[in-house]
């Protein structure tokens, strides 16, 4: 049914993200379907990495790392946005699309009074992205 | 979205990959952007801000607003004071410093050195020419231009206070015209020495800033803020006090500075508004000042909410479309063709009086080298924090040629154009109607600079749609500043990490209004206008010590 699973990123948290790729990859898995990790990096330095081309080869590694673990097809690809804090959600749309992705799982947080005013990534992604939205809380 | 880098730094250890071969020459430093940030929950707002320079520089405004406020009468004449002492006495300190950017400038400009791409070799520029243009020229001058552009030829023009560049005759004296040798004469000087403040040293005071800025982020790996310059010369110790304080600096400056311009911005802006819509008084009490800044602020807000393509990049263009607009209209309903032959006559001006008017010594135009020049430079110094962190935050894929064409050359003619165009109307008037011309009676009869422009517009055909457009290019000018300052502060306060939480640039859009507003109804606007300005000098010598590190930086990296 599906084909192509997107999984978005923020390789700062991965650790807070182990719910959500389970269940990426138990789909993926189910499904024989290959698995995308995107991820939306700045131009400026941060912690993870100096540049966007370090940046990339991380994001490459992590996903080389799991799909070797999983036995699944996995790809990488790294956007970069000159201003992530607002861009995000507006990158990752266009990513998806471009990609060719026909399922997201995306982690997010238990909504707050603030969604109301601002919404998480995964809230803005599941109401504007043409294809199916897993959100893992 | 708000937890993190504690625990991440124990998942995430500092293992950067080695950088791919010659794509840039990364500094090596266990210094990992935002190690000393703090994440504290406030309500429901989660942020993520440098400890200590957040705190500092917050603390650091909110008492400075609160001491002006409170001693007016002691810190006004403080602060003014403070300020022509450091630009009488250091005014020789300013033009060499100017002179000295402007060589490094050309020098990195046809050196090889300018073969270096910011971002490393394979970087593509995240801009297109017009809109990366648009951004810089829009946070570089544009709100200058606006109150300037008139202002400042017709007062070297016939300046009756005795203070004209290089003490050169004037055209107009007591309300009589001279000979029309003398005119052309007093006309060009006025011309070259406005184009001077407004040329190539003013552009290469921020070229500098945001060439050092973009390659030690780009392409050395540091945290995007300004200590990160200093990393050559300070070494490991810009992580703790000696870069806090720079930073500090860089906000206080970049806050007080848009702040008191907002502040006084509003007060000409509705200066105009009552000019153009013939409402008297309007100045008599803040309220319409204060309204502007609402507006403004909330205009800013709603920028910021949409990010730098979508807020400051639109905005930027929307300005310069108009800019554009009105500068074709003024030039077509002018003198055209007086205007299009004395372009040249004025460049050539510029560049054979450059020498004398930027010599540092020896001179007795006090009036002019003192209170015009050292005070722009001071001024431009203080805001290049400011705008080269922007200029550098929309800069990076381009070479370090390409980046000082379009940061010093091309904003040097576009300078001169709009000059050319807006004081050569002007003067023109002034020639022909003499003290009957509406920029007689605001310039050299009496000083209120505030209305100079409309006051040539005024004399124009359509003078009301195109005071209109002038007044709503002013407030967008600011609206534009006002974002991309908030930008730039919250990028340094947050350690240099660019994708901190939205409410944090929120939060520094509302307080820039807020202190602008606090100090408009309180007083103070110029003793702290004054005080931002005077920082001037201390980052002047900063700046002295950030050419060698940009050198120094530059040669380390591969050309090509």
């Amino acid at each position: 049914m599906y084909r192509k699973v997107i999984f978005p990123v923020d390789l700062t948290h991965v650790d807070h993200l182990s719910k959500a790729l389970q269940t990426a990859l138990d789909l993926a898995n189910h499904y024989k379907a290959e698995i995308c990790f995107v991820g939306v990096t700045g131009t400026t330095p941060s912690a993870l990495a100096h540049n966007p081309k370090e940046y990339e080869a991380k994001l490459r590694a992590f996903a080389d790392e799991q799909g070797t673990a999983h036995g699944l097809k996995s790809s990488a690809s790294a956007r970069i946005s000159p201003d992530p804090t607002i861009d995000t959600d507006k990158t990752l749309l266009a990513a998806i699309e471009d990609l060719g992705g026909d399922l997201v799982v995306m982690q997010t947080h238990a909504p707050t009074a603030l969604d109301y005013v601002w919404a998480g990534h995964g809230d803005t992604i599941a109401a504007r992205a043409n294809v199916s939205v897993f959100l893992v809380r | 979205m708000s937890e993190h880098d504690d625990e991440n730094q124990q998942t995430e250890p500092s293992d950067a990959l080695p950088e791919p071969e010659g794509a840039s020459d990364i500094i090596d430093t266990d210094y990992e952007v935002g190690q000393d940030n703090i994440t504290p929950k406030i309500g429901p707002f989660g942020l993520d801000i440098h400890n200590p320079v957040f705190l500092f520089s917050g603390i650091v405004v909110a008492a400075f607003v609160i001491i002006t406020l409170a001693f007016q009468n002691q810190i006004g004449p403080l602060f003014t004071d403070l300020r022509g002492f450091l630009t009488s006495s250091f005014d020789w300190f300013f033009l060499m410093a100017g002179n000295l950017f402007v060589l490094v400038c050309l020098g990195i400009l046809v050196s090889p050195l300018g073969k270096v791409r910011l971002g490393g070799v394979d970087a593509t520029p995240d801009y297109s020419y017009a809109g990366w243009f648009a951004m810089l020229f829009a946070a570089g001058m544009g709100i200058g231009l606006m109150f300037f552009g008139v202002l400042e030829p017709v007062y070297y023009f016939g300046t009756p206070w005795g203070d004209q560049p290089l003490m050169r005759d004037i055209g107009i004296v007591d309300g009589v015209l001279a000979d029309p040798a003398a005119v052309e004469a007093a006309r060009l000087t006025a011309m070259a020495a406005t184009i001077y403040h407004w040329g190539l040293h003013p552009w290469a005071i921020y070229a500098v800033v945001a060439l050092s800025l973009a390659l030690f982020a780009y392409n050395k790996g540091l945290p995007l803020t300004v200590r990160s310059i200093f990393y050559p010369i300070f070494g490991e110790r810009i992580w703790g006090w000696p870069g806090h304080i720079i930073d500090i600096l860089a906000v206080f400056a970049t806050l007080f500075g848009l702040a008191t311009s907002l502040g006084l911005g509003a007060q000409q802006a509705s200066a105009g508004i009552g000019f153009v819509f013939g409402i008297d008084g309007i100045n008599d009490t803040v309220t319409a000042s204060v309204i502007l800044i609402a507006v403004i602020t909330g205009m800013a807000l709603i920028s910021v909410l949409r990010g730098l393509d979508g807020g400051v990049k639109v905005l930027s263009e929307i300005n310069m479309g108009l800019a554009i607009l009105l500068m074709a209209f003024v030039l077509l309903v002018g003198p055209t063709l007086t205007l299009v032959t004395q372009f040249f006559g004025n460049l050539g001006a510029y560049f054979s009086e450059i020498g004398a008017l930027s010599n540092p010594i020896g001179r007795e135009d006090d009036g002019y080298r003192q209170g015009w020049t050292a005070f722009y430079w001071a001024w431009w110094i203080s805001w290049s924090p400011f705008v080269g962190m922007f200029i550098a935050r929309v800069s990076r894929g381009r070479t370090v040629r390409e980046f000082i064409t379009c940061v010093l050359l091309i904003p040097t003619i576009v300078s001169a154009i709009w000059m050319t165009i807006f004081g050569g109307t002007a003067i023109d008037q002034l020639i022909n109607t003499v003290s009957d011309s509406a920029v007689y009676g605001y310039v050299i009869s009496a000083y209120v600079p505030e209305l100079s422009l409309f006051g040539m517009l005024s004399e124009l055909p359509l003078a009301a749609i195109t005071s209109t457009i002038a007044i709503i290019l002013v407030i967008v000018f600011f609206v534009t500043s006002s974002d991309s300052g908030s930008l730039v502060i919250d990028t340094i306060t947050a350690g240099g990490k660019i994708n901190a939480p939205v409410s944090q640039r929120v939060f520094w859009v509302i307080f820039e209004g807020l202190v602008a507003a606090a100090l408009l109804i309180g007083g103070g606007l110029a003793a702290l206008q004054a005080a931002s300005v005077s920082t001037g000098l201390p980052f002047a010598v900063v700046l002295i010590l950030a050419c060698y590190a940009l050198i120094k930086g530059l040669l380390s990296e591969p050309r090509g």
